[in-house]
């Protein structure tokens, strides 16, 4: 099995779905002549041609409401926003025309779109420049969200993705392009609603995705050293959920951590944290504890937005409160 | 000059409009319609006279003001109005309503209840045409106001950018809601902002449905042809309010007055009877028919069924997971 890089997953993932399907195209600020912010798409326009990988006037509104177009005349457009900050410019059409349309119309069409997206913070670019919103998306109903945290996680639900027949919200995260996985040589789609043990164990759940799972799997290894065994469950797809996935582990372990990058209140760990409190009161041993995000805007200090962000230190607090 | 045929046709349409949104109004009234309801009386001329310049083929994607280009696009009586009253039979399933009429049988990708929110949409149609080198056009209809909304300036530019073969049809009828265009644009004169994107800016007279026809047609083949977008402002009014709840205190009485002397319907009534094409008795009896055919449209949707309560949970994904809403 090769290894790669996340961003390197990416493009294969693109470039494989591209020669399979002439539909599939791409469009986005930067994405072709530049190769992409974050090399995501580095050398697809030399391969598939400007017709297919498409540069952008920086209009994300505009970006997305084209692809909503394009896709209902039966093609299936992956428009790129050069991060997810820039979904909140483009959120109308977004929420309410991709996500919505299908069920207004009465199911007469099917939008398959993949709209990718880097989120995340944890590089000084302050308030405008390091948001973890997909608890936004997974808020309102018509649009799958989908938020791999390893290479292999990346390809293999970025060609489901773009196969999918519905609207698509793929984030990925800043701090993860470089990072580098083993990567199946053959075909491998990942199913959505699926949840991934990133790491088994018997003492605990950590529930976390994107780069939350790599703190995750830091925390564990610091848990193992004070003879805690967690077990870190990475969703990998918010919308559909795998709620018994999370349910499985959890009246296993019997005490679950939620850990997400996202502001607090109202989120995707909340719903989780309610859910399985709903499904496992019995079953657990302690009161499900939550990591997330301090609720202020992303600072530049890098001193403050290290206190602004969660991290392994943060997940391994909130174990130790409940494991004892 | 269209044949005397394609002009009764013409005629037939907006009629089928007029008794149609007419009986609209009387079943809002009645309770049996609810929520925002737009009707499209007295701009009649421009959806009839631009959706016959297209193609069966061609796409058409529209504003909340939907019924007429519903109608126009010989969308279904029966499934309109089923659709309005909420039932089963309609052509959304109940589930869109007066803002959301789409019938994509017939490629027209219908309403947004959001203002410009369908423009970079049309673009996003006309980049499929180019994409797939069909010979495809998009049309697009909005009013006034949707172009002063930024997603407006933005499919506008894409559509230019990229050549897409896109007709922008203003519906002007003066008015966004209750402001008058002279209290939101910069520029009043909405076929000039066409300038600003290098892109023919066309007016017409959208009473007249034999000149919007004419325009179109020209228009029409031009894109077709490659020439890339272009804008038309049709120069209209609503004789209603904004919406059904509006009783329409912002604009002058003698102003109404004077545009409904204007109307298109009997306009060219009196075209075809001074051309011999047809004769006062016969539109009469053309009357009769259309209203029947409206009468028999609300009765359906009177008898149809509420939707399932099932169908709650059902037409959001193509592909449905255990975590979605269900019974």
């Amino acid at each position: 099995m090769p290894e790669m890089r996340y961003y390197e997953a990416l493009i294969e993932a693109m470039a494989e779905e591209m020669r399979r399907d002439e539909s599939v195209f791409l469009m986005g600020e930067d994405i072709g002549l530049f190769g992409g912010t974050f090399r995501a798409t580095e050398g697809l326009m030399a391969e598939f041609g400007s017709r297919r990988v498409r540069d952008t006037p920086i209009a994300e509104a505009g970006i997305v409401g084209l692809a909503v177009g394009a896709a209902m005349a039966g093609l299936r457009p992956v428009p790129e926003l050069m991060t997810m900050n820039f979904a909140i410019v483009a959120m109308d059409q977004i929420i309410n025309h991709a996500a919505k349309m299908r069920y207004m119309f009465g199911g007469q069409l099917n939008l398959p779109i993949t709209i990718r997206a880097p989120g995340g913070g944890g590089t000084q670019k302050g308030a405008q420049h390091s948001h973890s919103i997909e608890s936004w998306f997974v808020n309102s109903p018509g649009i799958r969200v989908v938020i791999p945290s390893t290479p292999a996680d990346a390809k293999g639900l970025l060609k489901t993705s773009i196969r999918s027949e519905d609207v698509v919200l793929f984030v990925e995260h800043e701090m993860l392009y470089s990072s580098k996985g083993q990567v199946p040589d053959e075909e491998v789609l990942i199913p959505f609603g699926r949840a991934d043990i990133k790491r088994p164990g018997t003492d605990l759940t950590i529930v976390a995705w994107s780069k939350m799972v790599h703190e995750a799997l830091h925390a564990a290894e610091a848990l193992a050293a004070e003879g805690i065994d967690a077990e870190v469950l990475d969703p990998r797809t918010l919308d559909p959920f795998d709620w018994d996935g999370v349910f499985e582990s959890v009246a296993r372990t019997r005490r679950c951590v939620v850990a997400e990058e996202g502001w607090r209140s109202v989120s995707v760990g909340a719903e989780i944290a309610a859910r399985i409190q709903e499904t496992l009161f019995h079953e657990l041993d302690a009161p499900v504890a939550r990591v997330a995000a301090v609720e202020v805007p992303t600072p530049y200090a890098r001193k403050l937005e290290q206190k602004a962000l969660p991290n392994a230190d943060d997940i391994v607090r909130a174990a130790l409160k409940i494991a004892v | 000059m269209l044949q005397s045929r394609e002009m009764l046709r013409l005629y037939r349409q907006m009629l089928l409009i007029r008794r149609m949104e007419e009986r609209v109004a009387e079943s809002y009234g009645e309770g049996k319609i609810g929520g925002f309801t737009h009707l499209y009386i007295g701009q009649e001329a421009v959806a009839v006279g631009a959706i016959s310049a297209l193609n069966f083929d061609d796409y058409v994607i529209d504003t909340y003001r939907d019924h007429g280009h519903f109608l126009a696009r010989g969308g279904d009586p029966k499934k309109f109005m089923a659709e309005l009253f909420g039932k089963q039979t309609g052509i959304c399933k109940g589930k869109g309503g007066s803002m959301h009429m789409a019938d994509v049988e017939r490629y027209f990708f219908g309403g947004t209840g959001i203002v410009g929110g369908s423009i970079p949409i049309a673009a996003g149609l006309g980049l499929a045409c180019n994409y797939r080198e069909d010979d495809r056009i998009v049309m697009s209809f909005f009013g006034d106001g949707a172009t002063n909304q930024g997603v407006w300036h933005e499919g506008l530019n894409f559509a230019k950018l990229w050549n897409l073969p896109v007709i922008f049809i203003c519906e002007n009828n003066f008015y966004g809601i209750g402001t008058g265009v002279q209290f939101s644009s910069s520029l009043t004169e909405v076929h000039k902002k066409a300038s600003g994107y290098g892109m023919p800016g066309y007016r017409v007279n959208g009473m007249d449905v034999l000149e919007v026809r004419r325009v179109c047609e020209e228009v029409v083949k031009l894109v077709r042809g490659g020439a890339g977008p272009a804008l038309i402002e049709a120069r209209c009014y609503r004789y209603q309010g904004h919406s059904m709840t509006d009783p329409g205190r912002y604009r002058a009485r003698a102003e109404e007055e004077l545009w409904r002397k204007r109307d298109p319907i009997p306009r060219l009534a009196k075209d075809l009877i001074d051309g011999g094409f047809a004769t006062e008795e016969s539109l009469l009896e053309l009357d009769r028919e259309i209203e029947a055919l409206a009468e028999e449209a609300v009765q359906y949707a009177d008898e149809s069924p509420d939707p399932a309560p099932e169908a709650l949970y059902e037409d959001m994904f193509a592909v449905r997971y255990p975590s979605d809403p269900h019974a």
